[in-house]
Formats: C-alpha cells, structure tokens, sequence
C-alpha cells in the first residue's frame, strides 16, 4: 500500500454518506476507501441501490439533502475535497476532478447550444483565453469524443442520445481533469452505442493520462473497461482487486453470486439471481449485511460487521471466511434459481 | 434551419389573421342579434334632451338608416362594414354624439397601453424575480419574508386593495393623485413636466395593479423554479464548477422562464378586462373607462368599437409572444 504513493490521484479515506430519514440515517455509504494511480481504471460495480451513485456524487461534493456527507477523506493530490472552501471547490470541479453524469440525456440545458455549455465550462476555469482559443478548444474536444465540429452550433434536442453522451463527455474533458468520474455513462443506450462510448470514455483517458472511476451496474461492460474493480453492497465495498482475480477467483460470496448470475450468450443455462433483498441501511444491526443472503453465513457473520482484509495481493475482501480459507468454498446450500 | 423559422412565422401569422377575422366578425353580428334598436334609442335621447322635431326625428333616422346601411341586406351591411374598418371608420358616438369612435379610441388608447403595459411587465418581471428567489437555496432570508407579503397582497380583492391604496397614498398622506390620467391644467407636451406629471398619476393604479398579481407571477415562477433546479443539468452544471449566479441564471431561471411566458400570454387577455375596474375606480381615460361609460350609455357603436380594439390588441400581443417563444425556447421551432 506504500508503493507509488506519489502517482495516486484520487484517496479515498472512509467516504460515509448518510441519508437522512424520518428513523434517523440511513448509511447509504459507510467507510468506504480506494485508491487510484494516474491512468488507473476503477469499475464500482453493485445492484440498485447499494449507493454507487452515492459515492459518485460524494466524489464530486455533489451530494444534496437528505444526503449527506457524514465523514471521511477524498484526496485529490493531497487536496481534501471535502474541506475546501466554496471558491475552490468550483475551481477543482472539472480542472481536477470532473463528472460523467448518469443522465447524459437530460444533463444539457435544453436552452443552450451545445458549444456555449463547452465555452462556459472553459470560461469558467480559463478568464485568459480569448475567444478563438476557446474555439479552437470546442472543435478539439469535438474531436475528441468523435462528433462533428458543427455540433457546437446544435441545441441539444438535435442531437441522438450516443451523441448527446458523447457532448457530454467533451464537455467533462474539456480542462484535462486528473481524475473522471463516470457514473453509469451508457445507461439508457443501446448496446452497441453503450459499447461505443466506453471505447470513446477509453481513448480520451489515455489521451489525457487520468484516472477513471466507472460506475455501473454491468458486470460485462465494467470488466472490459477496468484494470481494478470494486463490488459495492449495501453502501459498502465488499471486495476490491484487480478484474482478472475478480473474476476468476471471486473471494467475497456476494462478488461470487454476482458473477454466476451473469447470463452466457453461447450456452443457454436458467437465469440466476441472488435470493432475497439487501438489508434497509437505518438502524443496522452488527453483522455482515450480506448474511441473511449469503449461503456460508455462520453464527460470526451476524453477530460482528467483516472488516476489509487482504486476500491476496492487492486484492481485499470484507468477509469472516478468511483468512481461514484461502479460497471460496463450493456453493452446497440453497442452489435457487430465479 | 432559417426555412423551418420562415415556416413557423408564417404558420403563426395566418392563425392571428384568422383569429382577427373570426372576432371582427363576431363583433359585427353579435350586436346585431341583440334586442333593440340603435338608432331608435338616439334618437329617443336626442329628443330627451329636447328641441326636436317629429318630422326632423324622422329624418334623422333614414339618414342614419342610410348612412349605416342598415337598410340594406345583413350581407351588404357586413361587408360595408369591413370597407369602413379599413378606413377606421367606426361609426359616431352616441353618447358623445357626434365625436367618432374612431377618434374616441385614439385619445383613450396610449392611456390604457401605457399603464397596462408598464404595470404588467413590472409585476410579471418582478414577481418571476422574486419568485426564481424564493425557490433558489442560497437566497437570504429578506426574499423569505418579502414574498409571501407579496402573495397575501395578492388575494386581497382588487377593489378593496385600489380602496385601500387611494385611502393610505391620496387621503392619509397626500402623496399621489386619487384618480385621473393628469392634471386638468397640465397642457400636454412632449416634455418632462408633462411625462412626470402622466406617471405621478399613474403611480396608484400602477401599484394596484403590480402589487395585486406579483405575488401570482412570483408563485408561478417559484414551483417552476424548484422543478428545473432538480433537472440533472443543473447537477452537470454544478459539476463544471460555474459560479452559482451563471447556474442561476442562465441555466435555472432561463428554463423556468419558459412556462412564466406562456403564462403571461394567457393572463394577458385578463389584463385587457382588469384594465375596466383598474380605470374606473382611478378615474383613468383609458379604454377601460371608455367602455364601462359605452356599456352604461347603450352606446353601441362606441361598445362595438373599444371591444374590436381590445380583441386586436390582445391577438397582436399574443402574436408578438408567438414570435418570441421560439427565441426563447429552440425546440419550439419545428
């Protein structure tokens, strides 16, 4: 954990996002932590509501009431996001650090043509550029995500979705941010044009040497995409490490389960999902959130909340199981399909 | 892209000549089907007020008969009439009689246009203000107090709160003129003694009129506001690390405009019909004033007249709003 500390460009430090309920908060995400090197691909991946978005919005001090921020660290070169003032909070936003909004569709002002939002974005951030070099800046960043410099002059509701998404993304790449946050860029796509973007999402990263957090809930996709993958349940990361490890030998039981429900295109096999429903997240009991649906759950499980340990290298999971085991035992009990 | 804008103003101004054909129309044949006759009740009050003749009355009527057609075929008549509407020929007034209607509308006209006007797009800009305020979370606690002020001010009758306001401004404290369009003794000029003397009597009915519909405009903007601030172009825009008065503005109230618009141009026809109430109760020479006095003195032609005016000047306004919308708003022009 001490190797290329300088390279890391975004830390995250026990990230705790609450949402506040009527019962008391709702730990939508709870002591939650990854680090990553420049370049470095991090897919968080988990169902509906295990507070992926949660983070992404945490990330960017996005986060509105009822959410909100209840504790932790997020490291921009040293940099607490979390503690700068306002005026700096708008000068990291999309220099640093900058978003890939979920709702590509519906996240252009329907009012503005496609390069003021590029321009005002630059404008921002950049008072010394005159009016060419910002020009010159919109036509690039065009390119860049493969649309046609003609663009700039449509409004949004001229444009299709993929395009829309891609406009998107000019506009999150314009200042050559450290660090893209991009939660759930292809929802709402088709699957080739899904495929298209995450191309595109791909080469503006290495044009630009950053690091890339994708959120999603799509296993096939953010494992093409990611160098490390992060399994989040129930506002929790219950493992972290590099894809290939990930999916090949799966340490955490709900990471397991996630995988095996992946449906095969070549052999038609019953479709299986994962039994039950993750746990309310206001006033959680001590214990794994993930017992009452985990088939190795034992007596431990539900009496003291798994801390993340290391399983192998660079690879952590937050399961009693280890370090007893070395490996996930064979799946006897409950063999439901669904 | 400019065609499809050609087309669009194209296709808005049929409708308006076809909205100012069906109203011209109606306003020929309406009166027309009413009970009574025009001419005979004139008549009727030219004798009243003494020193004619039978045989003259007589020949008073033919001539008007005559005059209007009104001996002719309905078809004849209606066509005529179009013929003097081109001419701004509306017939004589029969309660100012013989003053033409025409130049009746003329006089009462910039009256009406200039506190209508002036009132309405002060409330209407001010209360979308207030109200973009009101939904934005960074406003202080001054717009929290002042606007739901406004919005009890709203729901006061308007008669009572023109009462109120002539009590407290022109009785108690003597500060602005009880009625009237000016003084009697200003002569009228284009110069500055004239202009201050025109908004020094403007100035209560224009307040009735902001402060009974500001808190309406304000409310209105407020719920629009509060929707297009949870649209995820706001979030992306906070994302870009725009400074909130750009957010605000350019992509908050820019948006929530959009409705407040088409909502000014429905109200714009009630603006038309406060105008009577507003007028009469200052005393103001407007069109307002002139119809209410047409009505109560069965002068039809004065009636039939101010009504035209109104109707024309309501589907002008909705025209001009037409055109507007699609610089407003890009997805309208299709």
């Amino acid at each position: 954990m001490n190797d290329g500390d300088k390279t890391r460009v975004l830390d995250v430090r026990d990230l705790e996002v609450h949402y506040d309920t009527r019962e008391g908060p709702a730990k939508a995400v709870d002591r939650v932590s990854f680090s990553l090197r420049a370049g470095e691909r991090l897919g968080l991946i988990g169902e509906s509501g295990s507070g992926k978005t949660t983070v992404a919005m945490a990330l960017m001090r996005l986060s509105r009431p009822p959410a909100r921020i209840a504790g932790g660290e997020v490291l921009l070169a040293d940099r607490d996001l979390l503690k700068l003032t306002d005026a700096e909070l708008r000068q990291t936003r999309l220099r640093d650090i900058a978003l890939v909004p979920q709702g590509a569709m519906s996240s252009l002002n329907p009012v503005m043509r496609v390069g003021d939002q590029i321009a005002d974005a630059i404008l921002a951030h950049r008072r010394d550029l005159n009016r060419k070099a910002i020009r010159t800046r919109i036509v690039e960043g065009l390119a860049n995500v493969g649309l046609d410099p003609s663009v700039a002059r449509r409004f949004p509701h001229e444009l299709s979705g993929g395009m829309k998404q891609r406009a998107v993304m000019a506009i999150a790449t314009s200042l050559a941010p450290k660090v893209i946050i991009a939660d759930e860029p292809t929802s709402a796509l088709d699957v080739v044009v899904q495929r298209q973007i995450i191309q595109t999402l791909g080469r503006l990263q290495d044009g630009l040497g950053a690091a890339v957090v994708l959120i999603g809930h799509d296993m096939g996709l953010i494992a093409q995409f990611s160098d490390t993958v992060g399994v989040m349940y129930a506002g929790r990361v219950v493992e972290l490490g590099p894809v290939q490890q990930i999916i090949e030998t799966p340490r955490h039981p709900y990471t397991r389960l996630l995988i095996d429900s992946l449906p095969g295109i070549r052999e038609r096999k019953a479709l299986r999902g994962i039994p039950g429903l993750p746990p309310r997240l206001v006033n959680l009991p001590e214990g794994c959130r993930f017992a009452a649906r985990c088939p190795f759950a034992f007596d431990r499980c539900r009496a003291e909340t798994p801390e993340q340990q290391t399983v192998a290298s660079y690879h952590v999971a937050a399961c009693h199981l280890y370090p007893q085991h070395d490996s996930l035992p064979p799946i006897t009990a409950s063999e439901d399909t669904a | 892209m400019s065609s499809e804008l050609a087309r669009y103003i194209g296709m808005r101004f049929i409708q308006f000549l076809v909205v100012v054909f069906i109203a011209v129309s109606v306003n020929f044949f309406i009166p027309r089907l009413l009970p009574g006759d025009p001419i005979e009740s004139l008549i009727a009050r030219l004798q009243s007020a003494g020193g004619s003749q039978e045989m003259d009355s007589q020949a008073i009527i033919d001539n008007f008969r005559e005059k209007y057609g009104l001996d002719k075929p309905m078809m004849t008549q209606y066509l005529n009439y179009w013929r003097d509407l081109f001419r701004f020929d509306m017939g004589v007034s029969l309660s100012s009689y013989p003053q033409p209607v025409s130049q009746m509308i003329r006089q009462a006209l910039p009256w009406s246009v200039g506190l209508l006007a002036t009132a309405t797009l002060i409330a209407f800009t001010l209360g979308s203000v207030l109200g973009a305020l009101l939904a934005w979370p960074r406003s202080g606690r001054i717009i929290r107090t002042i606007v739901p002020t406004l919005l009890v001010l709203s729901t006061i009758p308007f008669y009572l709160l023109a009462m109120i306001l002539i009590y407290l401004f022109a009785v108690l404290w003597r500060i602005f003129p009880p009625g009237g369009g000016a003084s009697p003794t200003l002569i009228m000029e284009w110069d500055w003694p004239s202009f201050v003397n025109i908004v020094h009597h403007g100035m209560l009915p224009g307040l009735a009129i902001v402060l009974g519909s500001v808190g309406i405009w304000a409310l209105g903007m407020r719920s629009q506001t509060v929707s297009v601030l949870g649209e995820d172009y706001i979030t992306f825009a906070e994302a870009k690390g725009l400074a909130p008065r750009r957010i605000f503005l350019r992509y908050g109230m820019r948006n929530a405009m959009l409705p407040q618009v088409t909502a000014l141009a429905l109200s714009l026809g009630h603006v038309v019909s406060g105008a009577v109430l507003v007028e009469v109760i200052f005393n103001y020479p407007g069109l307002g004033a002139l119809l209410y006095n047409a009505v109560r003195g069965q002068d039809y032609f004065l009636v039939q007249g101010v009504v035209l005016i109104l109707i024309l000047t309501l589907a002008v306004l909705l025209f001009i709003i037409d055109l507007i919308y699609p610089l407003l708003d890009p997805r309208i022009r299709r």
